[in-house]
């Protein structure tokens, strides 16, 4: 028991599931997606990538390398929603909601790889 | 360069760990704390405005309450969170000025630095450890002549002279252990351009290291080291340092010439000059009994020198307990008047001060002068800083380490056939030698002439490879003369010719050149311009053959030969 790994596990896999939360649903339903979820998916990876920074091995290069992917993909995702209700008067359309929940569903990939590394990297100390 | 990144992001983990959570629970309580708009009703804040609201607070940059007039719940929340962002803020840049000025990064930045100025070198340059007296000496006359070097010493002082010293060209300087292997690396011994190391740090254990590490590495490069004691010199020597300086050695073995052969050395004495350098007199030691002030490896090589010429030698060491000290040896430091009359100051025809301090052998200077005017003075000097006070015309002859080392490897160096070429002439006789400075004298009265190696070779001397491969015979005497007028001979000396059957000193002019010879020459600069036309420019070279014009085009060469 490690209180760091602790934080460092949780971090990752609550990246994660609030970026699951928020892509879950139909993917043109405004109502399926909720902001505030978004806002803490958005929150949880910027952590986990500033608690990746520092670590030499490769693998704590590629962990890094599919957190910053999530970022990008996270913060264009509330990029299209600013610009799509506050720079232009769209408004949160099928087609908006749309691509925005897309641009999540890509950050799930990236968070998913970061947990399966994860995930290899402790089985691997297990054996 | 990578460890500087990771090095400053792992450093950074805390401040933009906290940078980001105080920046997300502030944002977030914007949206969560209920407004009002203009119309008086509740209005919540998006996370668009609120994130624009608190990075603005942040920075206290304060464009005001927007998009409404903010609820005094939402002022409470602003005002709580100003203080914490700027504290935040404060912790973050304090760090990463911290960082910056971090040692560790310091060092690691230089390196970087340095490693990248080395690589960028593209011309012949040598590497230059320990950069004190001699290496500065040495830097600043290599940098004269616009040959580079790299620069290794242990003291940033010294690095940050070397940054400051008003020269024509830029060389990288690092402040690092030249013993490192990785330093000499990161110095330029892989170099492809590197053509040899210089090691002049002061302790000779870390000089033999720089030669071993060298030699092992790159067992091509040439080494050229400074050493103070015999041991340490076998042992350099023992795994093929090409050349070790001992400056005491050195010195005492010219002066042992200086005896009996005054133009031989003088002829050397020459050679150490920079051109342009005004031409010293012949210098004659007086014979007798000579008085050695200081019994230390300086004075034990003169001491022996001294002897092999035939001169009486009275040493005086205030050490009576040093190892070798000849038994009638007058215990004293030779700077007051009852030693110098106990060692018989009054008979003596020169003294030499050869203690290791300065103000001493100043001393012993004026006081034997004192007793005895007509003394001939040989001075060590031990601190360059010290040159103005062994200026004053007190002392016939002045030794300084870091003065005779700097030039002996100048000259190694720049000119390596010099040393070949001086010690082929001390087979002749001092009559020769003083014909020698006569035609010297004559080709540059002014001063020392310039001295230069040409090496016959397609790039060096593109005329002569030329035709030397068509089977033209070239000889010596068609490069000393002008090639405006072939009757005319240059103002310039052969002195050296070596090719694959040896190295003669003085070649005649029939001698006959072939590929790969290389040649040394004194003359002035203007000649050796001139000389360049000869060896470059087939026409040139063309006409000093055969007396006349070849023609340079085509067009000239078709109406020669339809002309005759």
């Amino acid at each position: 028991m490690n209180l760091e790994k602790v934080v460092f596990a949780f971090t990752i896999i609550l990246a994660l599931t609030l970026n699951f939360g928020f892509f879950t649903g139909d993917i043109g339903n405004a109502a399926h997606h909720n902001v505030y979820e978004l806002y803490a998916a958005i929150f949880v990876n910027a952590i986990a990538t500033i608690l990746k920074f520092g670590d030499r091995t490769h693998m704590g290069a590629v962990l890094l390398a599919a957190s910053l992917v999530a970022d990008i993909q996270l913060v264009a995702a509330a990029g299209v929603w600013v610009f799509a209700v506050h720079v232009t008067d769209i408004g949160l359309t099928p087609a908006t909601v749309a691509s925005i929940v897309s641009l999540a569903g890509g950050a799930v990939i990236a968070n998913t790889i970061s947990v399966s590394l994860l995930v290899i990297e402790t089985v691997m100390l297990r054996r | 360069m990578d460890s500087i990144v990771f090095l400053i992001l792992r450093q950074m983990r805390a401040p933009l760990l906290l940078l980001t959570t105080v920046y997300a629970i502030a944002t977030l309580g914007l949206t969560l704390i209920p407004g009002m708009d203009d119309k008086g009703q509740v209005w919540f804040m998006d996370f668009f405005h609120a994130f624009y609201f608190v990075s603005f607070m942040g920075t206290t940059t304060g464009f005001g309450e927007i998009p409404y007039p903010f609820t005094d719940a939402q002022r409470m929340w602003a005002l709580i969170f100003i203080y914490i962002t700027v504290a935040t803020w404060v912790y973050t840049i304090g760090t990463l000025i911290r960082l910056w000025q971090n040692e560790t990064l310091q060092k690691a930045l230089a390196e970087h630095r340095f490693q990248r100025q080395v690589r960028q070198i593209s011309e012949p340059f040598f590497v230059v450890c320990g950069y004190g007296n001699t290496g500065s000496r040495l830097v600043k006359s290599l940098r004269k002549r616009l040959i580079r070097a790299s620069v290794l010493d242990l003291k940033q002082d010294r690095i940050d002279a070397l940054m400051l010293a008003e020269h024509p060209l830029f060389l990288p300087g690092l402040q690092a252990d030249a013993s490192t292997p990785r330093n000499l690396v990161l110095a330029g011994i892989m170099h492809p351009k590197c053509k040899s190391v210089v090691a002049l740090t002061d302790d000779n254990a870390v000089n033999l290291h720089i030669a071993i590490t060298v030699k092992v590495l790159n067992p091509e490069l040439k080494v050229i080291c400074r050493a103070d004691s015999h041991e340490i010199e076998a042992n350099m020597a023992s795994f093929g340092t090409d050349a070790i300086i001992d400056p005491f050695d050195s010195f005492a073995k010219d002066l042992g010439l200086a005896v009996d052969y005054p133009y031989q050395y003088m002829l050397s004495d020459w050679f150490r000059n920079e051109s342009g350098e005004p031409l010293a007199p012949v210098m004659q030691l007086p014979k007798g009994r000579w008085l050695l002030c200081g019994f230390g490896r300086f004075g034990r090589a003169i001491h022996r020198e001294l002897l092999d010429a035939g001169m009486t030698v009275q040493v005086i060491e205030p050490n009576k307990a040093l190892l070798n000290l000849p038994v009638n040896a007058v215990i004293g430091d030779g700077t007051e008047a009852v030693t110098l009359n106990q060692a018989g100051v009054g008979e003596a025809v020169g003294i030499i001060a050869g203690a290791d301090d300065d103000s001493n052998n100043l001393s012993i200077i004026v006081t034997a002068k004192a007793l005895n005017p007509d003394l001939f003075v040989i001075a060590r000097q031990n601190q360059q800083a010290n040159s103005r006070l062994f200026a004053h015309p007190r002392a016939e002859l002045v030794m300084e380490v870091s003065d005779v080392l700097a030039t002996k490897i100048r000259t190694l160096l720049t000119n390596p056939l010099v040393d070949d070429f001086l010690s082929l002439a001390r087979a002749h006789d001092d009559s020769w030698a003083q014909n020698l400075t006569e035609r010297i004298r004559k080709i540059s009265p002014l001063g020392f002439p310039e001295v230069w190696e040409c090496v016959i070779a397609a790039d060096s001397a593109h005329a002569v490879s030329n035709a030397l491969t068509k089977g033209t015979d070239v000889r010596v005497e068609h490069l000393t003369h002008d090639h405006h007028d072939r009757d005319v001979s240059l103002p310039v000396l052969a002195l050296l010719h070596s090719n694959s059957q040896g190295a003669f000193c003085m070649p005649s002019g029939h001698a006959s050149l072939a590929l790969n010879d290389r040649l040394l020459f004194a003359g002035s600069a203007a000649s050796r311009a001139q000389m360049q036309w000869n060896l470059q420019n087939e026409v040139a070279l063309g006409y000093i053959l055969t007396g006349a014009s070849l023609p340079q085009t085509w067009l000239g060469r078709w109406l020669q030969r339809s002309n005759s």
